[in-house]
């Protein structure tokens, strides 16, 4: 064919271009800070972790799982037998016919993706996204038109000029978006920093079916503390935040998006993207920060970002639920971008909003968020003859009041708790008037100088006792004590102990028949999943079986388990009150009230006073020790 | 009030000391003393002098410097020196053109005395629990003087002077943790005697006042809250603003010797 000659210069000038674009894409992300990989492991992971972890999360949406797998399987497949037939020049016939097939396979695929695009969903990207499927189609119907002599199907010399020229022109579009583009950032960009970032992701425990969510220390003797330029960023964030194929996924699931406050986390990685690569946001073509022009916002990887690019309320909008994160097919860690950059804002700027700066400094004058008392932290408990661990030293179980004991409502759960505890005869004790705030608040606020603080005199005072589980009531409490303390214990020392969350640890005593518990007798029940219980420590299980124990059917919410929405009262979402349309918490109750319940049951004292501040008439607010309290059957002695 | 740009050349000195948080009793930046660097800051943010007169503690002075300053003087002493006549020495040869001070320290002796004794000492006009500092044009600054309930008193007063800042001035900015870190404390260690007088003294915690038990007769929520908010109402006392300086210095005296003060 006339084309014969011109194929493989053409083939090898788009591989050269895909190359230098890709070269070029690297060294913006080796802008950031250094961060070790490994690097033969990581890319020899790729195929399982694509394969496996990465389809998982696309296969929640099953056309487009197919799809990609047709589209992207085909076009691999393909892209090797291209250069086998058409640029290395393998006159086999069995090659031919497979490559015949491959962009047969891929065509099928492309034109779902056509059909995707006739009527996308808003949270889809339009703009460079809506001449991808017209690419795909077209790279694949050259190339299987082009094959067709190879396989024997067609003679050699078929076709004329104009044939010659529509196919040229074909496969011109289609090299040119799917080679060139991946190297020069166009939508194909995905694959090619997608597979790099499956090789180098920061959270490599997370692929396999493990879990990655504590945050990660800061090194408070830095010259710069948290990211205030996008190459303060490690470089394997930065090639992260390429790897976006903006489905828009998070931008549905995020409550403070669907409240009106001005984040979307999509744009929010493609602002990241326009940091390191420098620019504006012009091209964007997705969703706006609700609230905001999309246009404005200019960056460069060594301009600050808070000056210009992303504005402090975007940052301060999150609740660090990790909806994001959770539906993310690409793996993208979001909530760590975010804290990274508020750690800037609060550590290097001084600059938390709203009552963030005044909790900062009780949290560091008073070891709790609201200023109280430090020696007044067992008030709630002087009708309770609880056991203290200064006077015991050593328990099976040390029970982790967490700062409810300051909070008349979470108070109620804590007497529940510890009325169970009684009833199932548990050895344990508290930490008294040694307990301090966990940290959370603080670390999610981006002080982590306080949450450093805190977690090492708190790690100080536990290694002083000998214990071995902490229950908690409170799930925040619970993540730091598990997820978070271990990287500040000193050298050589490590948690000798395993930390339950209450719902955990009744249902323990339940199927141990420790506690002896009736029949419910109330109406339709449904249960809320705390983000920092189920998305960021995958307890889904415990509260719904210790609530079926009791003869309870729930009544599930549209989004529960993983995929739950937040209550608001993360992140220290409250305290930065950052204004939006609506509240949070109000669009969690709608969900509730959809269920018909009458009875909420959470297992968070930060959900129970979010979802508690919903006018009524709504469902009632009841933490599931407080549930399995009014059951309990009492022994009398 | 915005100040100009003629008060942007103006050399602040701003006293801090080392505060202590009421329930846990632990140091922490003075409220006061903040304020005072917070009024200093928005003076003159590149001539601002933050002093400190004591053992120095590490954290709370870098919770000060965490303000935005680059650097603060630290005149060393013990703990039981006194601090006035440091801060006479230093300030007859660093004179600032303001110098601004908290109106109690929250912890040691906290008489408040100490903006007295400075600015009877170094001869400056001193006014008391300010809240805000306005325009200075030809050596002449303008001073919002807190009043109770919000009231405030517009004071014209010549430099160098003395000011002690009031609760009601603008609250302090955030203190952040890296700039706090990274800013210099340049280290004086001074002469200076113990504090003799207080060296006798012996300390014990404040015991609660009993207080009088308030009847309130108040019927409706209005009753209360007029109740609440109307002015203290004593029965002596009166007003002298029309009579010239010297009866009412005469009025003041005759009120001291009769109240037993000025014997």
């Amino acid at each position: 064919m006339i084309l014969d000659g011109l194929l493989p210069v053409l083939i090898s000038v788009a591989l050269a271009l895909l190359a230098i674009g890709a070269l070029r894409r690297i060294s913006l992300w080796r802008a950031g800070q250094p961060e070790s990989v490994n690097i033969i492991a990581g890319l020899m992971a790729v195929p399982r972790r694509y394969m496996v972890d990465l389809h998982h999360v696309v296969e929640r949406d099953k056309y487009m799982s197919n799809t990609h797998v047709a589209t992207a399987g085909g076009f691999v497949l393909s892209m090797v037998l291209i250069i086998l037939v058409h640029l290395v020049g393998l006159d086999n016939s069995l090659l031919a016919w497979a490559l015949l097939a491959s962009t047969a396979l891929m065509f099928i695929g492309a034109v779902f993706v056509y059909k995707r695009r006739q009527n996308p969903p808003s949270r889809l990207s339009k703009g460079a996204w809506m001449r991808l499927p017209k690419s795909l189609l077209s790279f694949a119907a050259t190339f299987f038109i082009v094959t067709l002599p190879a396989a024997g199907l067609l003679p050699v010399n078929f076709g004329g000029w104009v044939l010659a020229l529509v196919l040229m022109a074909g496969i011109v579009l289609g090299l040119g978006e799917l080679l060139f583009g991946m190297g020069w950032g166009g939508p194909m960009k995905h694959a090619f920093a997608g597979a790099l970032h499956l090789a180098f992701h920061r959270r490599a425990e997370r692929f396999g079916g493990g879990r990655s969510t504590g945050l990660k220390p800061v090194n408070l003797t830095a010259k710069i503390l948290g990211v205030s330029k996008p190459s303060d960023f490690k470089w394997n964030q930065l090639l992260g935040f390429d790897a976006c194929v903006q489905c828009g996924r998070c931008e549905a699931v995020c409550p403070a998006f669907a409240a009106g406050q001005p984040l979307n986390p999509k744009k929010l990685i493609q602002d990241m993207v326009v940091g390191l690569a420098g620019g504006s946001d012009a091209n964007y073509a997705g969703s706006a920060y609700p609230g905001k022009d999309v246009g404005n916002a200019k960056g460069g990887p060594t301009q600050v970002i808070t000056e210009g690019l992303v504005s402090p309320e975007t940052l301060w909008s999150c609740t660090t639920c990790r909806a994001c994160v959770e539906e993310c097919p690409m793996v993208i860690e979001h909530v760590d971008a975010i804290v990274d950059m508020r750690r800037f804002l609060t550590l290097e700027k001084g600059d938390t909003p709203n009552k963030g700066a005044e909790t900062l400094e009780n949290l560091i004058a008073t070891d709790n968020p609201n200023g109280f008392a430090p020696a007044s932290r067992m008030n709630w408990a002087a009708d309770q003859n609880l056991r203290v661990m200064a006077d015991v030293k050593d328990v099976d179980v040390l029970f982790w009041v967490s700062d409810g004991a300051f909070d008349m409502r979470s108070q109620r759960i804590l007497r529940a708790f510890v009325k169970l505890l009684k009833a199932a005869n548990v050895d344990f004790a508290v930490l008294g008037d040694e307990e301090r705030d966990s940290g959370d608040v603080a670390r999610r606020l981006g002080d982590d100088a306080t949450f450093q603080s805190l977690a090492k005199r708190n790690i100080e005072t536990l290694s002083k006792y000998r214990f071995n589980r902490i229950v908690t009531t409170d799930p925040h409490a619970f993540h730091v004590l598990k997820n978070e303390y271990k990287d500040f214990y000193p050298d050589g020392q490590a948690p000798e102990y395993e930390v339950f969350h209450h719902t955990t640890f009744i249902n323990e005593l339940v199927k141990a028949s420790a506690l002896k518990l009736d029949m419910y007798k109330g109406g339709t029940v449904t249960y809320h999943d705390p983000c920092y219980l189920g998305r960021y420590n995958g307890e889904y299980d415990s509260p719904r079986e210790l609530l079926a124990e009791l003869g309870i059917e729930l009544a599930e919410m549209e989004r529960s388990g993983f995929r739950s929405r937040c209550c608001g009262g993360g992140g220290g979402a409250p305290i930065t009150d950052i204004p939006g349309e609506r509240r949070i918490a109000d669009m969690r109750m709608e969900d509730a009230v959809a269920t018909g319940a009458e009875l909420v049951a959470v297992g968070c004292q930060q959900c129970t006073a979010m979802l508690e501040g919903v006018v009524e008439p709504r469902p009632e607010i009841k933490d599931i020790a407080e549930i399995v309290v009014e059951s309990l059957i009492e022994e009398v002695h | 009030m915005q100040p100009d740009l003629s008060a942007k050349s103006l050399k602040v000195t701003s006293l801090i000391s080392v505060g202590q948080h009421p329930k846990s009793g632990r140091a922490r930046r003075a409220e006061q003393d903040a304020r005072a660097v917070e009024l200093g800051l928005t003076l003159s943010d590149d001539q601002l002098e933050m002093l400190h007169v004591g053992s120095g503690d590490k954290t709370v002075m870098r919770s000060y410097l965490g303000m935005g300053l680059p650097k603060m003087t630290l005149l060393k002493q013990g703990d039981r020196g006194d601090a006035v006549p440091v801060l006479c020495d230093y300030l007859a040869t660093h004179a600032p053109d303001i110098l601004l001070t908290g109106v109690r320290a929250e912890s040691g002796e906290a008489s408040g005395m100490l903006p007295f004794l400075l600015a009877e000492k170094l001869g400056w006009p001193l006014v008391s629990r300010i809240a805000e500092i306005g325009e200075v044009n030809d050596g002449v600054a303008e001073v919002l003087q807190a009043l109770p309930r919000g009231q405030r008193r517009a004071i014209k007063v010549r430099l160098p002077f003395v000011a002690s800042v009031d609760n009601a001035a603008a609250e302090p900015r955030q203190s952040a943790f890296g700039p706090g870190q990274r800013a210099g404390i340049n280290d004086m260690p001074v002469a200076g005697g113990d504090d003799v007088v207080r060296s006798g003294w012996e300390e014990s915690p404040a015991r609660k006042k009993p207080k009088r038990l308030k009847v309130v007769k108040a019927k409706t929520a209005a009753d209360r809250f007029k109740a609440a908010t109307a002015k203290a109402s004593g029965g002596g006392g009166k007003v002298l603003k029309k009579e010239s300086p010297a009866e009412q210095a005469q009025a003041v005296l005759d009120l001291l010797i009769e109240e037993g003060v000025v014997r």
